[in-house]
């Protein structure tokens, strides 16, 4: 279980990432240059949180055109798992992995706490070890989460099973005032059609060890190894 | 080859008719006075041209050669066993054992957040992330004292907002969490806001790095950003005088941070010092290459020689002078031999970072400046970074305070009725307000090690990973206190350190500090900074507490009227497993709360309460017992006792403090049933405000499931340790004096303490 953590100029939840990916999974990460083309033997991939390339032009703009980043989007088609976190997020939806567009927070301001996010499609390579519903408790640390898509577009998402994840309150309801960013329809994290490639605004890898307070984020993570189980890998 | 000659001054008479207008002497415009330009002639043997003057100026500034404190400096103790590195470098290190060391420091920006919020808070951070990288350090933790204005002006709204943003965009993108820190508001700081800066990170000592440039024949390398025209005199006009009318014509002098260049440094700087083929290396901050060259040479004793022709600039056509004093951020002096230059240049070309050999290290001692192939500038190094004199200046010490009396027809005391409206106002005070506002804009837990975020303890706790112990951190800084007694003041702020981080369930290590003072040319403000200084050092031998180093800044003030003395410390403390790490709130209902230490020794004297009611600060603040607070810190640190939490009696007194263990949305739900006992006595201390928002030192909350074990252990330390009453289920903090019900404060009344600060700021 050998995952690649892209590591682009900026990026700054990548030793994170890894260290979560190796305490959950058991497996190993690797953190891997943007400037690396080759992600083969790349059983997974995590896009981490960051801002990369200093954010400058956009948010995860500059990234489509590292080669890692060409070598991501083959191995994505591949159906290798791929998880985008905060930037790595806003990343996926840069270089068209994933559609719509991360703007700035409805409030204007940087915003880290601990939100709570329900599952909404447990059919992802990233929320199978997740229970449809599932209310979990995870950090976000943003300043651009705010999820847009055109209404028809939108539409679309919802209708395939595109949308993962939604902010909601302890009890599981949303629309109670829990987005903390002004997505549309509380989005916090979606797929693309095959539902292998994941992107979320909430920090899994802060919420994988009792010690930080919550564990609730290592089940998005060991999610990877039901789909690692049938074999995709990226040179496969 | 000789250094230009010093322009003349044009004489006058000569032309018969033309009237002389004497032009300002030559040393006013790089902020020095005319003995120190005389002292300059005597130690060059001539007159410095302009290049060689502005390079003393700069260095000879209030702001880098601490010249009107240093005399004093060296009565805070830091020696200790566990001070790997002391004062002097860039930072002060400390042992964690096996091998593992921290380090720390504390800066001011100051001035710069005063002239613009946003870019002087932001490149304050960056300032004091360099400091501990320079040190082969990887930072992991900020923290930042904040001085304002009363946030209902305007402009004091502006200040905290872009001071507030700006520390988040630079910590937040560097990806170093913002861990805690401490801001009140106060009128005195409205044209001088504080704001302080403090940075820990984590190295390996095998690969701790020193600010020296030993090795004549090494090279001297520039790395990180361009060097351009911004910043110039930041040092010696800005940070070294007071304000005048206005500040905004200042505004050039303030950098512009880029904290992308920021995080790419830090990479870059920790990978050449793993790689064990630096031989020194410095951050350029104040005064640019001049402090980085001549203080990296003065402490080896050896010299540089610098070809400007090599700097890589932002724009053409910048003069020597210009490039010796810019202070553009985002840049680092490195040395190293001339083997490893190919494996220099190639590491920073990879993280994208501009790189170049600007220079090479002498035997002569000399700083020499050549652009053009013309020698700028030829000055002896150590002359520059540790020659500007040492001033004693004129001090006039503080009067010994007087304990407030006060008048019975003007400051009656509370009746019990007025009781819970004076706590609900005092709660929302943006001084006392829960801070969520300001911490949820700052990233708080990236490098997943924060185990203690900010408002769950009195410290903030970090993991270590490779040991798995744990650092508290506290910042603590005086304002009203210190400046009714600025010796007690100062012991207060090291008393309260102490307590904070024990209370998160360290042991004091040691403590870094940045000295906030108005202008050192009054008698009465050096009286002030002395007293100050001694009122620390004595704190800290009594605690046994070492001072690893600090900062110094001086001029907060405008139009003659100063600051408070304002000395903040940041305190470090050690737990032997990061997973003992304790909060301070309450954790369950059912549980005993009490108070450890003396609960009715407290006073009014400077207290919020004062200020509130009759807009007073007057008065003696209590001063700690040290008896009492090294109980407190053996056994909060020791584990002698199980406890839920744990939490210091501070600003605002008891009522805050108890509404601070059950009121933040961590403990939502929970509440506290209390019953105080009865002032009694004479005085003041009869009195039942003083009883509720007196404030004074070595008092601290508990709760725990169990009492016994923590009877037991007080009672073996001879520490007071009394049961105020127990956590409840209902959200509701209700206060009993005497067995009589007093107040109750509701989910509303708790809620309106949470949301004060963003009414106030949003």
């Amino acid at each position: 279980m050998r995952a690649a953590v892209i590591v682009f100029p900026g990026s700054n939840c990548d030793v994170d990432a890894a260290l979560a990916w190796e305490q959950t999974t058991g497996g190993t990460a690797e953190r891997i240059w943007h400037e690396t083309a080759d992600l083969s033997g790349a059983e997974a991939i995590i896009l981490p949180g960051g801002f990369a390339h200093g954010d400058y032009l956009r948010c995860g703009a500059l990234c489509r055109f590292s080669p890692a980043m060409r070598a991501v989007v083959a191995a994505a088609s591949r159906g290798v798992p791929v998880l985008g976190i905060c930037n790595g997020f806003q990343i996926l939806c840069e270089s068209g992995l994933l559609p719509g567009a991360l703007g700035r927070n409805q409030g204007l301001t940087f915003r880290c706490e601990t939100v709570r996010i329900r599952v909404e499609n447990t059919g992802t390579a990233w929320t199978g070890a997740c229970r449809p519903g599932e209310v979990l408790s995870l950090p976000i640390a943003h300043g651009d989460g705010c999820y847009w898509l055109p209404a028809e577009e939108l539409d679309a998402l919802r209708v395939r099973g595109g949308v993962v994840f939604r902010y909601c309150d302890a009890g599981g309801r949303t629309g109670t005032g829990a987005n903390p960013n002004g997505s549309a329809d509380d989005i916090a994290g979606i797929c693309n059609p095959a539902g292998n490639v994941v992107g979320l605004m909430p920090h899994p890898e802060r919420a994988a060890e009792a010690l930080l307070g919550g564990t609730d984020g290592a089940a998005i993570l060991r999610s990877a190894l039901r789909v690692l189980g049938v074999g995709a890998t990226a040179s496969g | 080859m000789r250094p230009s000659e010093p322009p003349r001054a044009p004489r006058s008479g000569s032309a018969g008719h033309t009237v002389a207008v004497p032009s300002p002497p030559r040393w006013e415009a790089v902020g020095l006075q005319a003995d120190e330009y005389r002292d300059i002639t005597a130690r060059l043997g001539r007159e410095p041209n302009d290049v060689e003057l502005g390079l003393f100026g700069a260095m000879w500034s209030e702001h880098c050669s601490y010249k009107s404190s240093r005399a004093y400096l060296g009565r805070l103790p830091s020696g200790a066993p566990q001070v790997l590195v002391g004062p002097g470098e860039n930072a002060g290190v400390l042992d964690l054992g096996g091998g593992h060391a921290v380090a720390l420091r504390m800066e001011s920006h100051n001035h710069p957040s005063a002239v613009e919020p946003f870019q002087g808070a932001a490149t304050g951070v960056g300032g004091i992330l360099r400091d501990i990288f320079t040190m082969g350090a990887r930072p992991v933790a900020l923290l930042d004292g904040l001085r304002f204005g009363p946030p209902d002006a305007a402009r004091n709204r502006q200040l905290a907002v872009g001071v507030t943003q700006g520390i988040g965009h630079y910590g937040n993108c560097t990806g170093v969490p913002t861990v805690g820190g401490e801001t009140t508001f106060d009128p005195v700081y409205a044209d001088n806001p504080l704001v302080n800066v403090m940075c820990v990170g984590y190295l390996e000592w095998e690969y701790l790095q020193r600010g020296a440039a030993p090795g004549p024949g090494n090279g001297v390398f520039l790395i990180g950003n361009r060097t351009g025209r911004d910043g110039i005199h930041g040092a010696s006009l800005l940070a070294s005088q007071s304000f005048r009318e206005s500040a905004a014509e200042l505004r050039p002098a303030v950098q512009v941070g880029d904290p992308f260049v920021g995080k790419l440094l830090i990479e870059a700087c920790l990978e050449l010092a793993a790689s064990g083929r630096l031989r020194g290396q410095s951050d350029l901050g104040a005064a640019g290459i001049t402090s980085a060259a001549s203080e990296t040479a003065g402490r080896a004793g050896t010299g540089i020689l610098l070809d400007l022709d090599r700097v890589p600039c932002r724009e053409p056509g910048m003069s020597a002078y210009e490039i010796m004093l810019s202070e553009s951020q985002e840049r680092m002096l490195l040395v190293a031999a001339p083997e490893d230059e190919a494996y220099l240049l190639g590491v920073c070309r990879r993280w994208g970072l501009d790189a170049a050999r600007i220079g090479t290290v002498t035997d002569d001692g000399r700083l020499r400046v050549v652009k053009g192939g013309r020698l700028e500038a030829d000055v002896p190094a150590r002359h520059l970074s540790h020659g500007a004199p040492k001033y004693r200046r004129p001090a006039r010490l503080p009067a010994p305070p007087v304990p407030w009396s006060p008048d019975p027809a003007r400051h009656a005391d509370l009746t019990p009725e007025e009781a819970r409206s004076a706590a609900v106002e005092l709660l929302r005070r943006p001084t006392l307000a829960a801070k969520r506002w300001l911490y949820r804009q700052y990233d708080h837990q990236v490098q997943t090690n924060t185990v203690l975020s900010p408002g769950a303890g009195d410290a903030a706790v970090l993991r270590h990973r490779p040991s798995g112990q744990g650092i508290a951190l506290s910042l603590d800084m005086g304002g009203r206190l210190p400046a009714l007694d600025p010796y007690g003041g100062a012991a207060l702020l090291v008393a309260e350190g102490a307590r904070n981080v024990a209370c998160a369930g360290g042991r004091p290590l040691g403590l870094t500090n940045c000295l906030n003072f108005g202008s050192p040319e009054r008698p009465e403000v050096m009286g002030a900074f002395i007293r100050t200084i001694d009122g620390l050092a004595a704190a800290c031998r009594r605690l046994g507490i070492p001072v690893t180093g600090g900062n110094v800044s001086f001029y907060n003030e405008t139009g003659g009227r100063s600051i408070y003395p304002t000395p903040a410390i940041g305190m470090l403390g050690l737990l032997a497993e990061a997973g003992g790490a304790r909060g301070s709130g309450a954790t369950a209902a059912g549980h005993g709360v009490w108070c450890l230490g003396p609960l009715g020794r407290a006073r009014l004297d400077g207290s919020e309460y004062q200020d509130m009611r009759w807009d007073l600060c007057a008065g003696a603040p209590l001063r700690p017992q040290w008896g009492t607070e090294r109980a407190l810190v053996a056994l909060l640190s020791g584990g002698a006792a199980e406890l839920a939490s744990a939490h210091d009696v501070a600003d605002g007194g008891l009522v805050t403090a108890l509404v601070e263990i059950v009121g933040t949305a961590r403990t939502r739900g929970l509440g506290l049933a209390v019953d105080l006992p009865r002032p009694r006595g004479r005085g003041p201390a009869a009195r039942l405000d003083n009883l509720l928002f007196g404030e004074g030192p070595g008092r601290v909350l508990v709760t725990a499931e169990d009492g016994a074990e923590l009877q037991a252990a007080c009672a073996g330390l001879g520490l007071a340790c009394r049961r105020l009453g127990s956590t409840t289920g209902d959200g509701v903090v209700r206060i009993s004096v005497g067995g009589k019900p007093l107040m109750r404060l509701g989910p509303d009344d708790l809620a309106a303490w949470e949301e004060a600060l963003p009414r106030c700021l949003d």
